[in-house]
């Protein structure tokens, strides 16, 4: 399997495992994403940034199926996916977290990762026993007992991490999963994620403002400015564009 | 069938569909506002009904014009109710909500029936049997009447809600929660005003429904049902809509007793709801998609 | 088996044990009055049961549910007295037909996203329908009435449900008890996680991967199959139906009273509503009768007051709150 390609641009095809190819959407006359064109590669960690209102939680949400795009298409593991329903696209291997965590509060913690494991596995204790294995990796395991509602919102974001992990997916989305972690949490989820994608290959697409994480992290970074992509490649590169710049970073922060 | 058969039960049907479209204006303007779906609209106009037929009795004073009172009254009661009971449940879970109404509605169901029996009750004024006329054209006094005063009442709560500083500041409320808020909008009482006036228009509604019908306290569930058929109908928060929607449902009731058996009229309503809700569930006036 | 009381701490089982004693032994002890309220109490809890697959496990508001038991009464009895089929064969027509009911009113509510306060209103208006529909339907009796020949009580025929109260209540008992196994092992199984999920949040539970209209479905035809069971007893115990009665909207409040008051989502919930909601009102009747009233509405007024006190004081319910006091807290659902 092609590995992970870091700042190159044009790469073959074959190799990426999730292409958005043009994709445009329109909310009653505002035009949210314009015609984005961005390829992740199997294994690789992609972050996308830009200002509040851009359109990167619009397009998450059509990659995951929440919308559909109007114009252009979006292939996944060689099959279009855009238009598919929000189940349908988890169970072709795409797992999502969302901007506003939203665990089952009234369920433990285990439950809440059970659900996620049980897409692959019809038998309970199956699905019990590869959520421990993920709740240790995400560093849940003693509060697995706990209700999913009582927890701090460090352990909440880390707990949808999990549940999203135990349906074994091939790409995982995370929606600004720091934002609001004070950086010590912020470093404990990037280890995490470093070691997930080094260990098993996951391939990770980040929406971030935390530029923190998003340094560490990603391979390539995808920039949308008023829903279009300004600027795309190696972050330590993006983050010096001019137009990067002065439409998102401002100059003290690179 | 003669036309002008069709013609008089189509009007009479129209008159009484302003009733129900005055009862339903109560549902969108609780609905709409205070966002609360209230199961126990029918029963709070059965209490009306009760109430007229009570005062008739004992007073012999005139439904239509003890109209305003009997409003007043149920204003007082709405407005306790969501003071008192219902307003915490604002943030609760949904069916939390129902729950509680639908227990208020079965009380005031039982209570009427312990009070007063389950035997159909009316009131016959004297002009009960008066009738205008023109043309082909025979229609019931009462029902000209009570349209009359529905438009009347109507007319008052458009104006309220339009001009009143009150009723813009109820409005307020239910089109920007967090504004309200941030203006300085007491919301709890703002809520249990508009509790109170949903409930005054369903007490109009009644006093002058009981002219136009036997009362019993099995109505009060019947009449929910029908609250919501209209509202959703013509619209969830609409008020012309549920105007709208209940002038609709009084003309098909009437051609469909007309056309078919009396029993029968109640399946088209149910018939129009699974259609509406299927299809346009914002109703036929509704602003957002519901 | 084990599967079924792993979770459970000793002394709930010790608990359960005894409580099963109690009601298998119940007739003996009883006498005629007492073993109709324990016949009544058991169909409530069941029928709650049934009640609490679609909303306390799916979330699925339901006050039109008295359709099923009516559809599933109508059918064992057209059966039974117009061809003579027993109601163990007729079960399974009544089954069928409340099942495709329940998938119809599914479909049309949930490909076409009517939730909540909708979906309520919309199970009302189809139980409304039907009642009417059934006050027109001669060949079950209309709105007369459609009445089973009534058999001599000292005989016990099981095959065809005649006999004599303490057949009927040993039938009520084994019904319930089999909703009960039923549910927990539904709620142990994959499906019983998934319908927590769509009920917690729906939206996220399609992000996992649900495919959240199916399983929806399948809570809607199991509840709505399960109720019209109660219906085909409700035909052969009382042995007249009459649609003003089998399919009004009363009938549908009671049957949520129990599991509302006893807690929806969890698994004794529907029993203890049942037992405290029945045996609290009959005692009330009976002291009003010692004081010479005879007030109907009385018992009404009274759920109300109770379902008013527990949405309010109580809402989780009652088991919930009892089962913190004994230690013996359920694994919440």
């Amino acid at each position: 399997m092609a590995g992970a390609q870091a700042g190159t641009r044009g790469k073959a095809i074959m190799s990426a495992l999730l292409t958005i190819d043009a994709v445009s959407k329109r909310f009653r006359g505002v035009l949210a994403v314009d015609q984005v064109t961005f390829e992740i590669g199997s294994g690789s960690i992609a972050a996308v940034i830009g200002p509040n209102g851009a359109g990167k939680t619009t397009l998450f949400n059509m990659i995951a199926g929440v919308l559909a795009p109007d114009r252009g298409a979006i292939v996944f593991a060689g099959d279009r996916i855009d238009g598919l329903k929000p189940d349908q696209v988890c169970r072709r291997g795409i797992g999502r977290t969302f901007q506003l965590v939203r665990p089952f509060p009234v369920l433990s913690v285990e439950d809440n990762v059970i659900i996620g494991a049980l897409l692959h596995r019809n038998d309970p204790a199956a699905a019990r026993r590869r959520a421990h294995e993920v709740l240790a990796q995400l560093d849940l395991f003693d509060k697995r007992t706990q209700r999913a509602s009582a927890l701090t919102l460090p352990d909440r974001k880390r707990l949808e991490v999990a549940r999203a992990l135990a349906t074994d997916p091939k790409l995982l989305l995370l929606d600004e999963v720091m934002a609001g972690l004070r950086p010590v949490e912020t470093d404990r989820i990037v280890t995490i994620l470093r070691e997930l994608n080094r260990a098993t290959g996951l391939t990770i697409l980040l929406i971030e403002h935390v530029m923190r994480a998003v340094m560490a992290l990603a391979e390539r970074v995808l920039v949308l400015h008023h829903g279009a992509a300004i600027a795309e490649g190696a972050p330590a590169a993006v983050v010096r564009e001019p137009a990067v710049v002065q439409s998102y970073l401002g100059a003290e922060a690179v | 069938m003669p036309a002008e058969i069709y013609l008089n039960v189509a009007v009479a049907g129209l008159l009484t569909g302003l009733v129900y479209g005055l009862m339903a204006l109560g549902l969108s303007v609780i609905f709409g506002v205070v966002r609360v779906v209230n199961f126990a609209h029918g029963e709070m106009m059965t209490i009306a009904m009760y109430l007229a037929i009570a005062l008739f009795n004992a007073l012999g004073l005139d439904p239509l014009v003890m109209m305003l009172p009997i409003a007043g009254v149920l204003f007082v009661f709405g407005y306790a109710l969501q003071a008192g009971i219902i307003n915490p449940f604002i943030n609760r879970p949904e069916h939390s909500q129902f729950i509680l109404l639908v227990a208020i509605g079965l009380i005031i169901v039982n209570v009427l029936l312990i009070a007063f029996g389950p035997d159909a009750r009316n009131v016959q004024t004297s002009y009960a049997f008066d009738s205008f006329m023109a043309g082909p054209l025979i229609v019931d006094a009462t029902k000209v009447y009570v349209g009359a005063a529905t438009i009347l009442v109507t007319i008052a709560l458009f104006a309220f809600f339009r001009f009143a500083a009150l009723g813009k500041a109820i409005r307020a409320c239910a089109d920007n929660y967090t504004g309200a808020l941030v203006v300085g909008l007491d919301i709890n009482r703002l809520y249990a005003l508009t509790f109170g006036i949903g409930a005054a228009c369903v007490g109009a509604a009644g006093s002058m429904l009981v002219l136009l019908v036997d009362v019993t306290p099995a109505l009060g569930p019947a009449y929910t049902l029908l609250a919501f058929i209209i509202v959703i109908t013509g619209g969830l928060g609409s008020m012309p809509g549920a105007l709208l929607g209940g002038v609709l449902i009084g003309l098909t009731e009437a051609l469909a007793g007309l056309l078919f058996t009396p029993s029968a009229k109640s399946m088209f309503s149910f018939g129009l709801l699974v259609l509406v809700l299927l299809f346009r569930p914002q109703g036929i006036l509704g602003r957002r998609a519901a | 088996m084990r599967r079924l009381i792993e979770g459970v701490p000793p002394r709930g089982l010790v608990g359960l044990a005894a409580l099963c004693l109690a009601l298998i032994v119940g007739p003996w002890v009883a006498n005629d009055y007492l073993l109709t309220v324990l016949i009544v109490i058991l169909y409530f809890a069941y029928t709650g049961q049934a009640w609490n697959v679609m909303m306390g496990f799916a979330g699925q508001l339901s006050l039109g549910h008295a359709i099923y038991v009516g559809l599933g009464a109508y059918a064992a009895a057209a059966l039974y007295v117009h061809f003579g089929i027993a109601p163990w064969i007729g079960l399974a027509a009544a089954i069928a037909l409340a099942v495709a009911c329940g998938a119809l009113i599914g479909f049309l509510a949930f490909r076409f996203g009517v939730a909540g306060v909708y979906f309520a209103i919309l199970t009302i208006a189809f139980a409304e329908f039907a009642r009417i529909g059934f006050d027109h339907f001669g060949w079950v009796g209309a709105s007369s009435g459609f009445f089973l020949p009534v058999a001599n009580y000292a005989h016990n025929d099981l095959w065809t449900l005649r006999g004599n109260p303490t057949m009927f209540y040993y039938v009520m008992l084994v019904l319930t008890a089999a909703a009960f196994v039923l549910c927990r092992i539904l709620l142990k199984s994959r499906i019983g996680y998934y319908w927590q999920a769509i009920r917690e949040d729906e939206a996220a539970a399609r992000s996992l991967g649900i495919d959240t209209f199916r399983y929806k479905m399948y809570a809607v035809i199991i509840s709505a199959g399960m109720t019209s069971v109660a219906g085909v007893f409700f035909a052969f115990y009382y042995n007249n139906l009459f649609p003003e009665q089998v399919f009004h909207i009363s009938r549908s409040i009671e049957m949520i009273l129990g599991p509302i008051i006893g807690g929806i989502g969890t698994l004794f919930g529907p029993l203890i509503g049942a037992f405290l909601l029945t045996g609290l009102s009959e005692t009330m009747l009976e002291l009003l009768g010692a004081l010479g009233l005879d007030v109907p509405g009385a018992k009404q007024v009274f759920y109300g007051i109770c379902l008013l006190l527990v949405v309010i004081v109580l809402p989780e319910g009652v088991w919930p709150w009892l089962a913190r006091k004994l230690g013996l807290a359920e694994k919440q659902s």
